[in-house]
């Protein structure tokens, strides 16, 4: 960690990076933003932009239960529920009658109040209300080290499982008959984005963890033409987004998490003018 | 006993495959295969030989049990009986390998994908948003010039006409060459004249290739023409011959009144 903080010393800015905490913050948001950004394009591909916002409130459900338990590691008892949660959304999308938007929703409302009930009738309700909002200027030099490791294996993940992902979201059956094993690479996906939403809640929050995760994609789709242009331009707007909005909140005060979902936000209107520009170009 | 075919598997090669030209003696027996779902019988008993270098009408009406026979011949659904593939030395080959191009691709048109991300995504490991590979490309220009759609490869999936669309699924189902092709209804989407063009495509690599054709169609013109067999089923086979014994064999006419009134 020290080389990388010596580096960072020589690079950026002192007045802005002087404290550790600043350059961690920094480290920790080019760690997240990139995985989520990636896996983002599947999910606005799949049209799961709902259910991502689903798993991410059903983080504050996470935090209740980890408390009624008594469990003292609250990203263990997050990342454990989140994947428990995001199954069970998918199985009963699989089975249930209701549309998916509808069973989502429920999900999503059920996962909020019961996080709100138990830590409002446990009197932890201030403790762990942070997590709404969440906090990356309380990151450490530990946890980084462990998001490193998340990233690491969560890419090494997308990596093998991309290609077959794809052939499902353009067509699961065509997919099926490609001999993918559609229903478990599904199952996988969602295990996937779990993980990485989980582990990216404490920091970036509840409100705001499903912007990350949408919003860069979201906007690379705009314009992009390929796959390959889809995630890298995802990359970059969520880097810019992540670096941008740091820089930004801390001379002005505000909270990290919003400010950089506010920067994705103004990526997105702008690559909409972009494409709505040049698809009237090829149309005249 | 309930058996399913090994899944489909893109790095297998067959050896006793290298020979260009259809042989005539090769096939894919079905063999009693029988289908139930909840207590319903969907196929009873179907037998029907697939030959290579043969294009073969599956017709019948709806509810009849073709997109199940489909089905099965895909390992998609279990199934009693056997569909076994015999080479033309009478060996039974391990497993059926099956090319699908399906009636319709309902997909998102706007995501970001072009043709050579969607073959290359099929065709390599590699993930295609690291870029494609030399070799991979290669072999995506060699699956679309089989169906003669090489000036399509940039474009973007949702961009293409039905009939484009059609082709590129045509090339993504023919590579690497499958024993058995399934087109299941290639018409929507398509107007006749393009129609016809994909199929006079499918009726060449008929003749260069070492595959058997599998056409699932309601169009009778288009059977006629290009069918070299049809088989009629409704939930076991009723009929099978030329498309002319077919469509003059009383269960056709019970099952398509309105024909016996056009009189072929």
């Amino acid at each position: 960690m020290d080389i990388i903080y010596r580096i960072m010393d020589a690079v950026l800015p002192a007045s802005l990076f002087q404290y550790t905490f600043m350059k961690n913050a920094l480290l920790a948001l080019l760690l997240l933003t990139p995985l989520l950004a990636l896996l983002g394009t599947m999910a606005v591909n799949k049209r799961m932009a709902f259910f991502s916002d689903a798993l991410g409130h059903s983080a504050l459900a996470g935090v209740g239960i980890g408390v009624l338990l008594g469990v003292s590691n609250i990203t263990l008892i997050l990342v454990v529920f989140g994947i428990l949660f995001a199954l069970l959304i998918t199985r009963v999308n699989r089975t249930g009658g209701a549309s998916a938007d509808t069973t989502i929703s429920v999900f999503s409302s059920a996962g909020i109040a019961l996080g709100l009930l138990i830590l409002s009738g446990s009197g932890k309700y201030s403790k762990y209300s942070s997590i709404l909002v969440g906090d990356i200027l309380a990151i450490t030099a530990a946890d980084i080290r462990w998001l490193a490791i998340a990233l690491l294996v969560g890419l090494i993940l997308w990596i093998f499982t991309y290609n077959r992902l794809l052939l499902t979201a353009v067509n699961p059956q065509l997919a099926q008959s490609r001999g993918i094993p559609v229903r478990a690479m599904e199952y996988g996906f969602v295990i996937l984005v779990a993980v990485a939403v989980m582990l990216s809640i404490r920091w970036v929050g509840v409100l705001l963890i499903n912007a990350l995760l949408i919003l860069p994609a979201a906007a690379a789709r705009n314009i992009a033409r390929s796959a390959a242009q889809h995630a890298l331009f995802s990359v970059i707007i969520s880097l810019l987004s992540g670096v941008v909005g740091l820089c930004v909140s801390i001379p002005l005060g505000t909270g990290v998490g919003a400010a950089v979902v506010l920067c994705a936000a103004v990526c997105y209107a702008i690559t909409l003018l972009i494409s709505r520009l040049l698809g009237r170009r090829a149309q005249a | 006993m309930s058996q399913v075919p090994a899944p489909y598997d893109p790095t297998h090669r067959n050896a006793g495959h290298l020979h260009g030209e259809h042989c005539g003696l090769c096939r894919i027996e079905v063999d009693h295969v029988t289908v139930t779902a909840d207590g319903d019988t969907l196929l009873s008993d179907v037998n029907v030989h697939l030959h290579c270098g043969q294009l073969t009408a599956l017709i019948g009406p709806n509810g009849a049990g073709k997109t199940t026979l489909v089905r099965a011949l895909l390992g998609q659904i279990p199934y009693s009986g056997s569909i076994r593939h015999i080479d033309e030395r009478e060996r039974v080959l391990r497993s059926v390998r099956t090319g699908y191009v399906p009636q319709q691709l309902p997909f998102d048109k706007q995501m970001p994908v072009t043709v050579n991300d969607f073959l290359a995504a099929a065709l390599s490991r590699r993930p295609v948003w690291m870029g494609i590979g030399r070799k991979t490309r290669a072999t995506v220009e060699e699956a679309l010039s089989l169906a003669q759609a090489e000036h399509l490869q940039n474009r973007m999936l949702g961009q293409l006409s039905g009939g484009e669309l059609q082709r590129v699924l045509l090339a993504m189902a023919l590579t690497p060459t499958p024993d058995l092709l399934i087109l299941d209804e290639p018409v929507s989407g398509m107007d006749q004249n393009g129609l016809y063009l994909f199929l006079d495509t499918v009726e060449a690599l008929k003749r260069s290739r070492h595959i058997a054709i599998l056409l699932v169609s309601h169009d009778w013109t288009l059977v006629r023409r290009y069918a070299d067999e049809a088989v009629l089923v409704n939930k076991t086979v009723l009929s099978e011959g030329t498309p002319e014994e077919v469509f003059s064999c009383e269960p056709f006419l019970e099952a398509f009144p309105a024909m016996g009134k056009e009189a072929p």
